[in-house]
């Protein structure tokens, strides 16, 4: 049993940007084969601070992200570790077919950077405020899918994913997350972390929804409710045996996630669930909207994802 | 460098031959376009390029992309031809279970260097393969034929950029101009105006030759291989159809279901390419 823990909730030290920055760099440094490819994001994700020392290995594609996929192939088809980065919507829907196509159907090794996942896109507003890239890119056959919540997680698998083969996408925001592991802590693909435990209901969060969801924990343990939250970092994998033990354990079972509530983490639960082990539950998330200009707060508040929120659909279900 | 033009013609009837009696033993196909770039595989496979059916992964051959992937079928019959798989592999084109897609996909087909068929999407894969080379001071050249009608997809002119702005010399487009697209005439669905003016322009080392000549696509290439800083597009003046007078003439030849009269004319090309060749003829 996890203690409940009396938590800060300290931002990172670094922002998750420094961490990606850092990481190619370090990466690169050690490994000839792994180049990263920027389609005129470089500034926004901290990796024109690296180029001068890894000229060769930081390819600024420039504004075309259909055509980037496409290198990102032709440098997997010889041997090279291919790091893309931009922002998860053009990731995804701009670029899902070559994505697709040219990477995953033709069966090539590539990491994929989405940055500034659905509401944190803040005030670059709906065009840029992916609440699907999730989906997307769920849809790929053997495809990796994580979205991280914190510093420490995005560096641990962001140095995992380079000794494994295949497509693998990493769904983060830019700046700080909220510190929610110790800098120690390892991370396997198709696992979930349980962060506290209770007996009535089981929170299952992604992203910035993990700190948000121990929050409101918090709140149900001050109204006698005992929350488990498990923080489900590996969508796809995703942790059937988990999934099914809490929902066993628990009378109910919530997914809290920055995107829409189709496609992404409450879909993926909800198929583990109906399909082993048919459980009262309910998905929070964005529903049947696009997203809009705004501060992350008054966003959180807009769609119905703040920890209040996540009171409100518990205390109803039970 | 002196070539040997009577081997080249001799490919060349041999992969228009078994190109022919690939698709027509399947019932339908790519026919037009996949007979237009037989000449450019000719000299790619026959002379050009460093390539060991027996090691077909070997890092140091020059990379060969069909980013028009719909020719699929001569591609197949050229690396049936050069010795990557066996003939009888040819008849199971688009048949369940084969390794021969219509089209190409690098996993199934011994020789094939990437999958493609979504259009636009090869030129980039070929790009990138080019750069790796180029990040790594590797000298394998990389050979990619994309299609007149592909070049309506924006994502090859993004490839373009990418090629001239990195000085990627060692890649060779070579663009199979056959002037027709699946709806039909180029000029009347989007007119790609004078190509070898626009790739020039997007920083390209450019030459127009005549499709259907060995020796002109093969001195194009060793012409472009001086190149020190720039990309070089070929532009194959083609036919949709090429080597086949009753499908060049043909309107609607991009994909084909033989009718009677299709069907004796492409019988009477094959037995014509067959007592050419010496061979017995088979069908």
């Amino acid at each position: 049993m996890i203690q409940t823990p009396s938590r800060s909730y300290e931002p990172d030290k670094l922002e998750m940007r420094q961490v990606y920055a850092n990481t190619i760099l370090e990466l690169a440094l050690n490994n000839p084969n792994v180049v990263a490819l920027e389609a005129d994001l470089m500034s926004a994700i901290s990796t024109n601070k690296i180029t001068k020392h890894i000229p060769k290995q930081m390819i600024n594609c420039g504004i075309m992200e259909a055509n980037m996929m496409g290198i990102a192939a032709g440098l997997a088809l010889t041997g090279k570790i291919p790091y893309v980065h931009t922002f998860a919507q053009f990731a995804t829907r701009r670029a899902f077919d070559q994505l697709f196509v040219s990477g995953a159907y033709a069966k090539l090794n590539i990491k994929i950077l989405g940055s500034d996942s659905g509401i944190t896109a803040e005030h670059n507003g709906g065009t840029h405020m992916a609440f699907e890239d999730l989906g997307l890119v769920r849809l790929i056959p053997n495809a990796h899918v994580f979205e991280v919540s914190d510093a420490t997680m995005l560096g641990y698998l962001l140095r995992k994913i380079e000794k494994e083969y295949g497509i693998h996408y990493i769904r983060t925001i830019r700046k700080h997350a909220i510190q929610i592991y110790d800098q120690n802590e390892v991370f396997e693909s198709g696992k979930g972390k349980v962060l506290r435990e209770g007996g009535d209901v089981t929170i299952i969060a992604s992203g910035i929804m993990v700190a948000e969801s121990l929050r409101a924990a918090e709140l149900l343990q001050d109204l006698g409710i005992q929350a488990t939250v498990i923080d489900m970092y590996s969508i796809k994998p995703i942790d059937k045996a988990l999934i099914v033990q809490y929902a066993e354990k628990t009378k109910a079972v919530v997914t809290v996630e920055n995107h829409n509530v189709i496609g992404g983490l409450g879909s993926a639960v909800a198929e583990v669930l109906s399909e082993y082990c048919p459980t009262l539950m309910r998905r929070i998330g964005v529903k049947e909207q696009f997203g809009q200009v705004g501060k992350v707060d008054y966003l959180k508040g807009f769609y119905k994802l703040t920890a209040k929120d996540i009171v409100d659909v518990v205390r109803e279900l039970l | 460098m002196s070539i040997n033009y009577q081997y080249l013609e001799a490919l060349r009837d041999e992969i228009r031959l078994l190109t022919l009696k690939e698709l027509y033993h399947l019932g339908f196909g790519h026919y037009g376009g996949s007979l237009s770039i037989i000449e450019a595989l000719a000299v790619l496979y026959g002379e050009v390029m460093k390539v060991d059916p027996k090691n077909p992964e070997w890092d140091d051959r020059d990379y060969f992309i069909l980013s028009k992937g719909h020719g699929g079928p001569s591609y197949y019959a050229t690396l049936s031809l050069k010795g990557f798989f066996p003939e009888e592999i040819i008849y199971t084109l688009n048949q369940n279970g084969t390794t021969l897609p219509s089209h190409p996909d690098r996993n199934l087909t011994p020789g094939v260097d990437m999958t493609t068929g979504s259009l636009g999407q090869g030129i980039s894969a070929a790009v990138g393969v080019a750069l790796s080379h180029k990040l790594s001071n590797k000298k394998n050249f990389t050979y990619c034929i994309v299609g007149d009608g592909e070049l309506n997809e924006g994502q090859c002119w993004e490839a373009f950029q990418f090629a001239a702005h990195h000085k990627l010399n060692r890649l060779f487009v070579l663009v199979d101009d056959n002037k027709k697209q699946l709806d039909g005439l180029t000029k009347d669905i989007i007119d790609p105006l004078d190509l070898g003016v626009k790739l020039g322009s997007f920083g390209f080392y450019t030459l127009k030759v005549d499709g259907s000549s060995l020796t002109q696509i093969y001195e194009a290439i060793e012409n472009g291989k001086e190149q020190i800083d720039k990309p070089v597009a070929i532009i194959l003046d083609t036919v949709k159809g090429q080597g086949v007078p009753y499908l060049e003439e043909k309107a609607d030849n991009h994909h084909i279901r033989p009718n009677q009269a299709d069907k004796a004319a492409i019988l009477a090309t094959i037995t014509q390419l067959e007592k050419k060749l010496g061979k017995k003829v088979t069908l």
